[in-house]
């Protein structure tokens, strides 16, 4: 084997980029779950988004009104969610796991007409001379808008949930929406819009799939990766920055095990294959066992439903 | 009221299924399985071409139908009973993972014909198999891409460890070493026909590694959709033209031609001379077409890959032409000699020269 023929810098760049997908939805989930909503549907809002992006980017031929679809109907599929469990109090877990059995087969519907359509490229960023720079202009200066873009989605929800009068409230929705409703907040229009950004989020990520990393639709295009975005959502222990963190942790291993297979690496294929998910098995098992910790970290009304008469 | 026009109404349904049928009597039923959609612009695109000549042939003598996204497995075995079932007369089942199934289920129904492409088992009267000399479109391709590469890198997308996959891949090496000695193959095994995402990665992986030129063993467009994001690097079409990828990233393409020997065996099944056959025809016999070799190649590069294609149409080359190791040094093949179909049927080595184990 031939270790010196993987690129540390090119195995960064493209790191960052198998991370994008699942840093977004992600992100989204964890200001949904932040709320106090638990919403398992993540993976069937991914596809539809997929979808969605992939098929009005085709149309359009406009990369950007795919990316905007694909944010549009992966919240739409969440308003679904929303509407049961908000305004009908359905059981959160039964209807997420729902909207993921029911994206999967819709996405697979209208995707149909669209199976091995090329989409429109979309364009790597143009910072000029800052891209020859060695190994930081690889890592940092030669990728799509997206790319940075799910970082400063990062930025942007930690700096809110942190500093604003808005994240404080939602919190508090999500810590204790007894106490939230005494003090007049409304947790079901809150819960509402953190469920619909959480929808927006999981599309943008299905649709930087078939957009970008693939660029293609096919039936079951995502994989499990919004799985994959839950179980990173409690590793990160509800910390956006800690996402980002789960999120290359996932995607560094995923890309590493491609590069070793090429590279010549003498370990069987199926060990490799499955890595990146045994890696999270692990790192989540490890989170865990400080039960106190990940308790104190959990908002406290997850997964309950409000109802105000009661 | 409602119930009477409801009862009426299926018995009207239930009339027009029956005159239906008898329709279809008069017709011969031809079914084909796919392993992946049609939508592929790959292997199962090509196996539906073969479809449509086959009803554009024999216009209202036959009828077709078809399955898309077979998996190989139990759900085959269901999916072959039901067409047995539906009245088709020859079932075609066009991936090597169905071939237990269509064992199976041809002991159930011998009055049905089935054919099973890439396999070798025919254990009923009424089980043919065919196949496509694939290792002698890869062997132009190798050349190509020993010609093409700057890095000295070829990669290889392959997707099960079974003979007709190694076949390819030696077949690329032998002959990218033939015309280039410094060249060297990365294979990486995606254990999937059909799964762009997976596909794509490993692309991306071998060109991470510094792999220029990478033939695909698998069904879809995406490696030649990551080769068209770098510049530089070129691919070829996999069992269809894939020419959406022209002039570059994709410079050639193997492509597999069902369309006669569907058009054949459907035909004898019309005529009742339909026999259990072994069918493995390749450039010669119009199975395998090399596509056009675009002008991202330069002029000698291109007339050589096309003396190669026509020596091997002519027959005076066979691709696995002695003298050949197997990987850890022993002799396999001396100076002249050529590879038995019963070799290759059975490959289970590389050639000397590759890195690497196949899995098992």
């Amino acid at each position: 084997m031939d270790l010196t023929a993987i690129n540390p810098a090119v195995l960064i760049a493209s790191l960052m980029v198998a991370a994008v997908p699942i840093m977004l939805a992600a992100t989204g989930e964890l200001v949904v779950e932040k709320a106090g909503v638990l919403n398992l549907g993540v993976e069937g809002m991914m596809i539809m988004g997929a979808v969605y992006g992939l098929a009005i980017a085709v149309e359009a031929e406009s990369p950007v009104v795919g990316f905007v679809a694909a944010a549009a109907g992966g919240a739409a599929l969440s308003l679904i969610f929303a509407f049961l469990t908000q305004v009908l109090l359905a059981n959160q877990v039964a209807t997420g796991l729902a909207l993921t059995l029911f994206g999967l087969g819709l996405s697979s519907l209208i995707g149909q007409g669209y199976v091995g359509i090329k989409p429109p490229p979309t364009p790597r960023l143009d910072f000029g001379p800052l891209t020859d720079i060695p190994v930081l202009g690889t890592i940092l200066f030669r990728h799509d808008p997206v790319v940075y873009l799910s970082v400063l989605i990062i930025a942007a929800v930690w700096a809110l949930l942190k500093f604003t009068r808005a994240g404080l409230i939602l919190r508090a929705v999500g810590e204790n929406h007894d106490a939230a409703h005494a003090l007049g907040y409304k947790v079901q229009r809150i819960r509402l819009l953190a469920i619909l950004f959480g929808g927006a989020m999981a599309g943008l990520g299905g649709a930087y799939i078939s957009l970008v990393r693939v660029p293609q639709w096919t039936d079951g295009i995502t994989a499990g990766a919004g799985w994959i975005a839950l179980a990173i959502v409690v590793f990160a222990s509800w910390k956006p920055w800690r996402i980002l963190l789960g999120a290359y942790l996932f995607g560094g291993i995923t890309v590493l095990q491609l590069n070793l297979q090429a590279a010549g690496a003498r370990i069987p294929v199926e060990y490799l294959s499955m890595s990146p998910y045994l890696i999270t098995i692990l790192v989540l098992v490890i989170m865990s066992a400080d039960r106190g910790r990940a308790a104190l970290n959990a908002p406290a009304a997850l997964g309950r439903n409000f109802h105000a008469s009661r | 009221m409602r119930r009477r026009t409801l009862l009426a109404g299926a018995a009207l349904g239930l009339g027009l299924t029956l005159s239906g049928t008898a329709m279809a009597q008069d017709k011969t039923k031809a079914c084909f399985v796919y392993v992946g959609p049609i939508g592929d612009g790959g292997w199962t695109y090509q196996h539906h071409q073969g479809l449509l000549a086959v009803q554009e042939a024999f216009g209202d003598k036959v009828e077709t139908a078809y399955q898309e996204n077979v998996p190989e497995g139990a759900d085959a075995e269901r999916v072959l009973t039901q067409m047995a079932l539906s009245g088709c007369d020859i079932i075609f089942t066009t991936s090597f993972g169905f071939m237990d199934a269509t064992n199976a289920v041809a002991a159930k129904f011998p009055d049905v014909k089935f054919e099973h492409a890439t396999g070798y088992k025919r254990e009923h009267p009424n089980v043919a198999t065919y196949n496509a000399r694939f290792y002698e479109g890869r062997a132009v391709m190798g050349t190509i891409a020993g010609r093409m590469t700057k890095s000295n890198k070829i990669g290889y997308i392959a997707s099960f460890p079974i003979p007709e996959v190694i076949q390819g891949i030696n077949s690329s090496f032998i002959h990218a070493r033939k015309v280039n000695p410094d060249v060297t193959i990365s294979v990486v095994w995606a254990y999937t026909w059909f799964d762009p995402a997976k596909e794509a990665d490993a692309a991306k992986a071998l060109i991470e590694q510094g792999v220029d030129v990478i033939l695909s063993h698998t069904d879809s467009t995406a490696p030649l959709a990551e080769l068209a994001k770098t510049p530089g690097t070129i691919g070829f079409g996999q069992a269809s033209d894939m020419a959406e990828y022209k002039p570059s990233p994709r410079v050639s393409s193997i492509i597999d031609n069902w369309a006669p020997y569907y058009i054949k065996r459907v035909g004898a099944v019309i005529d009742g001379t339909w026999e259990q056959a072994d069918a493995w025809e390749g450039i010669a016999g119009g199975e395998v077409e090399i596509g056009e070799i675009t002008e991202a190649v330069p002029a000698e590069v291109k007339a050589e890959a096309e003396a190669m294609r026509d020596a091997i149409a002519a027959g005076s080359y066979h691709p696995f032409t002695g003298p050949l190791n197997k990987q850890d040094g022993t002799p396999w093949l001396a100076e002249g000699e050529t590879a038995s179909d019963g070799d290759l049927l059975g490959m289970s080595f590389y050639v000397e020269g590759i890195e690497g184990d196949i899995p098992k």
